[in-house]
C-alpha cells in the first residue's frame, strides 16, 4: 500500500507487517514478533528523521 | 465473438469475506457472481470465458506475485478484453483492479476496463493509464456499472474510437485532444460564470485536483528530545468502544489515554473496523498500535517521551471530506500538546 500512501501525500511511509497486523506477525514466536516490531518501529523513527 | 476475462476479489468470486482476504490468485472457467450480469450486458458481442480472482490482502501484500500469477492465467485464455470489478469504494480491491488492468495492457497488449468509485484510491493511482468506469460507491449500481464497462470494453476490443469521458462514462484520463469550439475561451468562461450565477448546471473544462496534499513536515532532528504520538486508522478502541467510533465510513475518532499502560492487553482493548479481519489485532492489540515497543524505547532513552494519548479511527470507506476533517482535528490536538513526531499505523 506504499504507492497509495505516497499518492495521497504521505511521503514518509514504510511497509508494515501486513494489513491485519501492521506492527506484528502472528506467524512468529512471541519473542521474535517483539523483535520484528522493535525493528519496524525503529525504522519508522528513522524515517521521521529523513528529508522527503 | 469477443473473448472476455473478468477479474474479481475473493468476496465477489464467492470464496469468502475478509477472513479469506489472503486467498492466492486463481482462475475459474466461465462467469462467476457479477460475471453473469457482465455476460448479460455483453449479449451476443462477447463471452466471459474465465474469471480470475485474488484475495484483497494477498494482492496488497504481494502485488508483484499476484500480478504475475493472474497474468499467467489471463494469457492462457487468450482474451480480447479484461474487465475488472467493479470495486465500488473498496480501496484494496480498487487498487488491485487498476493494477491488473494496467499489467494486462502493458504485458499482453489486452485492452482493459476497470470499474470503481471515482473517490476510490485505485482510481487516483491508475486513471491516467487505463479506462476506469465510475461505478459509484455502492453495490446498488452493479448492473448499470457493468453495462457501461461492457459497452466501453467492446469498443476497445474492436479498436473503435473512444469518445469523451463524459459521454462514455469513464473517468477523465488527463488526455487532451484538439477540437474546434464555437466560441473563444473568454466567452465560454463568461457563459460558465453566468450559468453559475443563475444556479444552472455547467461543466468546467479543467478538472481540479482532488487531493491537494499537504507539505511534509521538516525531518525530526533529535529523537532523544522528541515527543512521539501513536495514531491509527485501524480502529483501536477501549474494550466496549465507549466513544462509539464507527467500524467504517468514519465521522469521528476516539482519544485513548495510555498513561500508566505499558502494553495493550487483549482484554482491555479491541479493534473495531469493517475493512479487515481484526482477529490478529484483537489477540494482541500491540500488533495494531506498537505501545509495548514505544514504552521500551522511551525507557531506554531512544526517544524523549511518548505522548500519553492514542488517537484512533476506523478508516474503512472513509469519505475524503470526513477523513480530512478527522486528520485535521487529530493533528491540531497533537500540535497543541507539543508532539514532534507521529507514527501512524494503517490497516
Amino acid at each position: 500500500m506504499i504507492p497509495v500512501a505516497k499518492e495521497l501525500g504521505s511521503l514518509r511511509a514504510i511497509a508494515s507487517g501486513g494489513i491485519t497486523s501492521p506492527t506484528g506477525n502472528p506467524e512468529l514466536s512471541p519473542e521474535k514478533e517483539k523483535q520484528f516490531r522493535r525493528e519496524l518501529v525503529l525504522r519508522a523513527l528513522q524515517t521521521l528523521q529523513q528529508e522527503v | 465473438m469477443i473473448r472476455v476475462v473478468h477479474y474479481l476479489n475473493q468476496f465477489f468470486a464467492q470464496i469468502g469475506a475478509e477472513e479469506k482476504g489472503d486467498v492466492a490468485p486463481s482462475v475459474k472457467a466461465g462467469p462467476v457472481g457479477p460475471g453473469r450480469a457482465l455476460q448479460q450486458a455483453l449479449g451476443d458481442n462477447g463471452e466471459v470465458v474465465a474469471t480470475i480472482f485474488c484475495g484483497d490482502n494477498f494482492f496488497a501484500e504481494r502485488q508483484d506475485q499476484a500480478i504475475d500469477e493472474l497474468i499467467r492465467h489471463l494469457g492462457e485464455y487468450q482474451p480480447d478484453l479484461l474487465i475488472a470489478g467493479p470495486a465500488f469504494e473498496s480501496g484494496r480491491y480498487g487498487v488491485a483492479c487498476g493494477a491488473i488492468c494496467q499489467a494486462a495492457l502493458q504485458r499482453l497488449g489486452i485492452p482493459a476496463v476497470a470499474g470503481m468509485d471515482e473517490d476510490n484510491v485505485g482510481a487516483g493511482l491508475n486513471r491516467k493509464n487505463i479506462y476506469i468506469v465510475n461505478s459509484g460507491a455502492t453495490i446498488a449500481r452493479m448492473v448499470p456499472a457493468l453495462q457501461r464497462m461492457a459497452a466501453l470494453g467492446v469498443k476497445l476490443a474492436r479498436r473503435e474510437a473512444i469518445g469523451k469521458p463524459m459521454d462514455e462514462g469513464y473517468l477523465p484520463r488527463g488526455v487532451k485532444r484538439n477540437e474546434f469550439a464555437a466560441k473563444p475561451p473568454a466567452e465560454r468562461a463568461v457563459d460558465m460564470l453566468l450559468a453559475k450565477l443563475r444556479g444552472e448546471e455547467f461543466h468546467s473544462e479543467i478538472a481540479p485536483p482532488k487531493f491537494a496534499g499537504g507539505k511534509p513536515a521538516a525531518p525530526l532532528r533529535d529523537l532523544k528530545s522528541a515527543l512521539i504520538a501513536l495514531v491509527t486508522d485501524g480502529g483501536l478502541v477501549i474494550e466496549g468502544n465507549p466513544d462509539k467510533i464507527e467500524p467504517g465510513r468514519p465521522t469521528r475518532f476516539t482519544t485513548i489515554p495510555i498513561s500508566g499502560v505499558n502494553s495493550l492487553d487483549a482484554d482491555k482493548f479491541d479493534a473495531v473496523h469493517s475493512g479487515y479481519d481484526t482477529a490478529f489485532a484483537n489477540q494482541d492489540p500491540n500488533r495494531l498500535v506498537p505501545l509495548d515497543t514505544m514504552r521500551e524505547l522511551a525507557r531506554e532513552g531512544v526517544i524523549g517521551k511518548l505522548h500519553e494519548f492514542v488517537h484512533s479511527t476506523g478508516g474503512a470507506h472513509a469519505a475524503v471530506e470526513n477523513a480530512v476533517q478527522i486528520g485535521r482535528q487529530i493533528a491540531g490536538r497533537l500540535k497543541a500538546a507539543g508532539v514532534t513526531g507521529v507514527i501512524l499505523t494503517s490497516t
